[in-house]
């Protein structure tokens, strides 16, 4: 074990991985000799040379349809995008070409070694393009795994599941707990299942479920709840497609009372999805509406970003709503 | 690191580089009667290599011919031909080894079957039935064979090029003395995709050929609404791409280029780029009807290059063909196509359970249980389905 931040074990998930499998690449804008903007990938063009760590030109849609074509021949790219918000020029070659590879070809050829990590979420002031959580673009796609950790721990854990998954996945990093999630981290390689929520904390009052940075949010406010005696269950879904709806349901099914938070704007948002799916399996355990606690349907502000996130106080205030009900 | 690649020449006036100031030759080796210029420098060909040439051209003439007619008449959806760009794409396809990866639009079906495409195949892929190799998922046309190093064709436009720059990558850390090649038409050089491709491409130092048919329409716009510049050839210079312009009517010109550039690119793991320039002398597609954008007379004057023809006529004049042989050639790619079609519109479909395999590596709880509703659906109303209930 060693403490280490998010990006810390990040780039150790990277370091074990490029060890492990020759076949593995890591490419993107600044990641080289630099290390990334966030110097994520660190020391690896030191240590694995220039052939397997490398800066691309500034082209999303060039990394993507690169990082496709390595992977349709075998080798395992993880690609990274310098920001969540600049994956949209990349949207084409990830929905129609990572996404359907498999699909369309009768599996002949795929992209399973292939995985695009990207930092994504709010509170660090980035404004419209250094904030967006785009995931329930992606959620959408058939053919897309699309993961989000929570801290340093699940970080490493999940990252070395993604890159061995035999699917394209979408790693989303919440950059403001890149050096805030500080953790205990085994130094050698692990996984953590994909697919899989995990119960963070049990209670029995109602459900609140969110997955990266948000996590640490609902939890602030089972806490803030449990002054007042409700008894709130947190669940961290931390893979969002193919999501683990078992593990919601059943903990639904105990509470009664679900709760959804996440960063990205309601409208459209994946918790439309988890509410629809959870309405459906639970229909008769429900005894308030289900909440959703997201962010504004506007472009992400830069001045107003206090008032714009869903954070631990609109929390509060909804499980105090849903528990009155 | 910084920018050194290229020499500066320095000036003291404001000086503009003329916009046509650049000139670029374009090679041709075989005239319209079948004989070569006079100081062409030919490809490496042998009458066994020129045979298996023509042998693609006569298959695929044929194939477009009689599939063609089968879409007008409904047995297939779709169809598109590979009409007077034979020598583009088979010359091209002949200068590769077995292993190069081929990433194609769509108009390249002949190089699959340079490759050993089987009649049979390129029939199950176009009838959707359980024998096609993609298991009846996409529209007819979209071809790919695993074993012949030809991935399957997608629709959107130009999404191959970046990725052939990543193949070409692949094959460099695997250490294989190969190329990929990545086609595309003038159009498809508009999109994005072509400028990332290009540039990754350049910059990494992959051994990939960039093969460009330039044949004039993109549907129905004509090369003067897809660039204002000298073609497509023009811009690989731009990238630092060696980079060359041929007739591709003339099989003799695109062969002896793509073998030259597969021997570059290979040999400095380096991109080349190919423009060859040639001539859609069939309609866009299926759906497409070019009357209503250009002439009859445009057409018949297209008709007098083509690449068939002048090489045949080469073929004749070398001792290597006689009419007869192309006669008996047509009459038996003929009868092969119209059996195969025959056998392949009685193939039964794939089974329903197909559709959701392959999304991912092994179907999710959730997508088994739209299987499963799916089924009592199908097999509730069993009239409604007639491809599917039969075979629930």
């Amino acid at each position: 074990m060693a403490k280490m931040n998010m990006l810390q074990a990040i780039n150790n998930a990277l370091m074990l991985a490029m060890a492990a499998d020759d076949k593995m690449l890591i490419f993107g804008e600044d990641v080289g000799h630099f290390g990334g903007v966030f110097r994520a990938t660190s020391g690896l063009q030191d240590k694995f040379g220039k052939d397997r760590c490398f800066n691309t030109p500034l082209t999303e849609q060039g990394i993507a349809g690169f990082a496709n074509g390595l992977a349709s021949n075998g080798m395992t790219p993880v690609a990274e995008i310098q920001f969540a918000d600049y994956i949209f020029p990349a949207f084409d070659q990830i929905v129609n070409e990572s996404a359907k590879f498999r699909y369309r070809s009768g599996n002949q050829f795929n992209v399973a070694g292939l995985t695009f990590r990207t930092p994504y979420g709010g509170g660090i002031a980035g404004g419209h393009y250094h904030s967006q959580s785009p995931e329930a673009y992606f959620t959408q796609v058939a053919g897309l795994k699309v993961v989000v950790p929570r801290n340093a721990y699940q970080a490493k854990g999940l990252l070395l599941s993604a890159i061995h998954d035999p699917n394209p996945v979408i790693f989303f990093e919440p950059k403001r707990l890149y050096r805030a999630s500080v953790n205990e981290v085994p130094e050698d390689a692990y996984e953590l299942p994909l697919g899989k929520a995990e119960v963070v904390r049990e209670g029995k009052d109602i459900t609140l479920l969110a997955w990266g940075a948000q996590v640490d949010v609902i939890e602030k406010a089972a806490e803030m709840a449990a002054e007042d005696n409700i008894d709130c269950e947190v669940i961290d879904l931390r893979t969002l497609a193919p999501w683990d709806v078992a593990t919601v349901a059943t903990s639904v099914r105990k509470t009664g009372r679900l709760l959804i938070n996440h960063e990205a704007p309601l409208t459209g948002g994946f918790a439309g999805e988890i509410t629809a799916t959870i309405q459906q399996e639970c229909f008769l355990y429900l005894e308030s509406p289900i909440a959703r606690v997201c962010g504004l349907d506007t472009p992400y502000p830069l001045i107003h970003e206090k008032e714009y996130m869903p954070d631990a106080l609109k929390t509060f205030e909804a499980i105090k709503a849903s528990v009155n009900f | 690191m910084s920018n050194t690649t290229f020499t500066q020449q320095v000036v003291h006036r404001a000086t503009f580089l003329e916009r046509d100031s650049l000139t670029i030759p374009i090679l041709k080796l075989l005239q319209a009667d079948g004989t070569t210029f006079e100081n062409a420098v030919l490809p490496q060909i042998d009458e066994a290599l020129s045979r298996k040439i023509f042998d693609a051209c006569v298959f695929i003439r044929t194939l477009d011919e009689r599939m063609l007619a089968a879409q007008r008449q409904g047995r297939i959806s779709f169809y598109m031909t590979c009409t007077g760009e034979e020598a583009a794409v088979i010359g091209s396809a002949a200068a590769l080894e077995a292993e190069d990866v081929i990433l194609a639009q769509y108009r390249e079906h002949a190089a699959l079957r340079y490759r050993g495409f089987t009649t049979e195949q390129f029939m199950h892929q176009m009838f959707s039935n359980e024998k096609d190799l993609g298991k009846g998922r996409q529209m007819p046309i979209h071809y790919g064979s695993k074993q012949l190093h030809f991935q399957t064709i997608s629709s959107p436009l130009a999404t191959q090029i970046p990725q052939a720059a990543g193949v070409g990558y692949s094959l460099k850390m695997q250490g294989k003395r190969n190329v990929a090649i990545c086609y595309f038409g003038e159009g498809a050089a508009s999109e994005g995709d072509f400028h990332a491709g290009m540039n990754m491409a350049s910059v990494h130092k992959v051994p990939v050929i960039f093969f460009c048919r330039n044949n004039g329409y993109a549907i129905s716009t004509p090369t003067a609404e897809q660039y204002a510049g000298n073609g497509i050839a023009s811009r690989g210079l731009g990238y630092g791409m060696h980079t060359i312009r041929v007739d591709g009517n003339d099989m003799l010109a695109v062969l002896a280029a793509t073998q030259q550039a597969r021997a570059w690119a290979i040999e400095h793991s380096e991109p080349v780029l190919i423009e060859a320039m040639t001539y859609r002398l069939g309609a866009h597609s299926s759906s497409d009807d070019p009357s209503g954008y250009r002439s009859k007379d445009e057409e018949a004057r297209w008709q007098q290059h083509d690449p068939v023809k002048r090489f045949k006529l080469w073929l004749i004049n070398k001792g290597w063909l006689s009419e007869e042989d192309d006669a008996a050639l047509h009459s038996r790619y003929r009868q092969e196509v119209l059996d195969a079609l025959k056998v392949a519109e009685k193939v039964p479909s794939p089974k329903l359970d197909e559709i959701i395999e392959d999304v991912y590596d092994v179907p999710t709880a959730n997508l088994k249980q739209q299987l499963e509703d799916l089924k009592t659906h199908v097999a509730k109303y069993p009239k409604a389905y007639p491809k599917s209930s039969g075979r629930l």
